[in-house]
């Protein structure tokens, strides 16, 4: 089975924030919540660089790991879910995660977070609701992969900076990329999610 | 295609081009269609992830949503935090508290009850008055909670979870983690009643090295001498306020995210708090043995506030004859100065 990876070619982002807001709009994420966002480092800088980020649904998940009640668990694709209702709201996988993916509905003193909501690249949740029902929806989103599709982050992308899909072909697309033009600043994020 | 140009350019350049272009090849994928024309490698000047990493913990940049805390891009340090929750801190509180909890049965083997050894007097000393056992108490109950809803984020999953199955254990954890957020507020002002009523008698003194050299009642046959607090009480109280001093601090910071912290603080905060928690627990079950189970007469004082007239002279013989001095002279003569046994 294929494993879902995400992939963001920084040479070709342009900071335009489609994917953020296809993300927001496809999965209609709550005011406050943005389950992925870009960063530009060294901004207006020479050789600044723009990077889309969510979730990487790493490999041996650091959220999964620390998760106090176990609610985050890798799917066969390799896309880490989580379920809304077993999740305490403690903060733990926001701690860990190496990319800032775990999102909170409130501001969270006194550990009042709420649940905790992030990417699912775009395949519903991992609470027991119905794949493809409108409760699954309301919780946690769209469920594109069980309709055959890919999430519409990397679907929008104007300029296929960011790639979604299987880890094997996404990264055989970059590397034909870097080879063809002839310069790659490298997969943002890859060691530290895939330790590749 | 790519083939062909370069085969063609090989027939018409002399061979060092053909090494120049071999070893550009293998130094990097770049690969020229003309290699008279200037490269213009776009990503000399940029930004290298690595690079970033090498020099900070942490990549950061600028951001367009409003949320500005999610302008950190790369953080691998939430991997060690994690190694340190899940593996360091399993393996410490494993064999701090377990061998705590052995050292006190050996110690209970070795030991048993130390029994007041002149017996009981039949007559009572006040030791602690109500608003003192009410500090002592509401620190000890806020304490247990704590213990038990931190014990449960580290060891549920493993010991709790099994036993009661994934969704009570999730609505359980739920609980215990609003227990533990709000009761540490208790925990607080229980310890600064209690650092407030008894740091003026746990300022160490002379005595106590007579006390630890007399084997700290722990020896029959020698007598250990005390004022109000022995030595080994006075070291419970420095400890219990450093250490509840530690986990209050990091807790307050845990409790608010982001006020003056960063994610990589709030990992320092999380390691402090949880090592420190440990060995907290670890010296209170010291505590609690040798307030109970451990020694005869002892459990009393923090019960009904009163003492045995023999437990308090084998224990603390110097607060003992200061109390009963100054209940002498308050007293008007021909009263009891000790009340009768009921």
């Amino acid at each position: 089975m294929a494993r879902m990876k995400f992939l963001c070619d920084a040479d070709r982002c342009i900071d335009c924030n489609a994917c953020v807001t296809a993300c927001k709009n496809e999965n209609e994420v709550p005011w406050g919540i943005n389950r992925r966002r870009v960063v530009t480092i060294n901004d207006g800088l020479p050789g600044e660089r723009s990077v889309s980020m969510a979730c990487m649904h790493c490999t041996d998940a650091p959220c999964a790991a620390v998760c106090p009640v176990n609610c985050i668990f890798p799917t066969e694709e390799g896309v880490v879910l989580h379920s809304k209702d077993l999740c305490i709201g403690c903060g733990y996988c926001f701690y860990a995660c190496p990319f800032g993916a775990p999102q909170y509905p409130r501001v969270g003193n006194f550990g009042s977070r709420g649940k905790m909501d992030k990417c699912t690249f775009c395949a519903g949740g991992g609470g027991t609701e119905a794949t493809g029902s409108a409760e699954e929806y309301k919780k946690y989103g769209a469920n594109r992969l069980a309709q055959g599709k890919l999430p519409l982050c990397a679907e929008m992308c104007s300029t296929k900076s960011l790639l979604a899909g299987d880890g094997d072909i996404i990264a055989q697309i970059y590397k034909e990329r870097v080879l063809r033009r002839g310069y790659g600043s490298g997969a943002w994020g890859w060691m530290t999610a895939y330790h590749v | 295609m790519m083939l062909r140009m370069l085969a063609r350019t090989r027939h018409a350049l002399a061979p060092l081009v053909f090494l120049t272009l071999l070893a550009v090849a293998l130094q990097a994928n770049a690969q020229r269609t003309d290699p008279n024309a200037p490269v213009e490698d776009p990503d000399a000047g940029a930004v290298k992830e690595q690079t970033l990493l090498q020099h900070e913990p942490r990549i950061q940049g600028r951001i367009d949503i409003p949320d500005k805390r999610a302008s950190v891009l790369i953080q691998p340090a939430g991997r060690t935090w994690v190694y340190f929750h899940e593996v360091t801190l399993h393996w410490l509180g494993a064999i701090i508290i377990l061998g705590m909890i052995a050292v006190l049965a050996l110690a209970y083997w070795l030991f048993g009850r130390i029994r007041i050894s002149a017996g009981r007097s039949g007559k009572k000393v006040k030791r602690f008055s109500a608003f003192e056992r009410f500090s002592h108490w509401l620190t000890a109950v806020s304490f247990v909670v704590l213990a038990l809803t931190g014990l449960n984020i580290t060891f549920g999953k493993l010991l709790l979870m099994p036993l009661i199955g994934h969704e009570a254990f999730s609505t359980f954890s739920q609980g215990a983690k609003y227990a533990h957020n709000f009761v540490g507020f208790s925990f607080m002002a229980g310890l600064i009643l209690i650092v407030t009523l008894w740091l003026k008698d746990n300022i160490p003194k002379r005595v106590d090295i007579d006390w630890l050299k007399q084997g700290g009642g722990f020896i029959k046959s020698k007598h250990a001498p005390a004022g109000r607090y022995n030595a080994g009480e006075k070291m419970v109280f420095w400890l219990a306020l450093g250490a509840g001093a530690a986990v209050a601090v990091t807790g307050l910071l845990l409790l608010f995210p982001f006020y003056g912290t960063t994610i990589g603080s709030m990992h320092i905060a999380q390691a402090v708090h949880a090592s420190v928690a440990v060995l907290f627990i670890a010296m209170i079950l010291a505590h609690i043995y040798i307030g109970t189970l451990g020694m005869e007469g002892a459990f009393e004082a923090m019960g009904t506030g009163e003492v045995d007239l023999n437990w308090a002279k084998e224990h603390h013989d110097q607060w003992l004859a200061e109390t009963l001095a100054k209940e002498r002279s308050a007293e008007p003569p021909g009263h009891a100065s000790v009340a009768p046994a009921k």
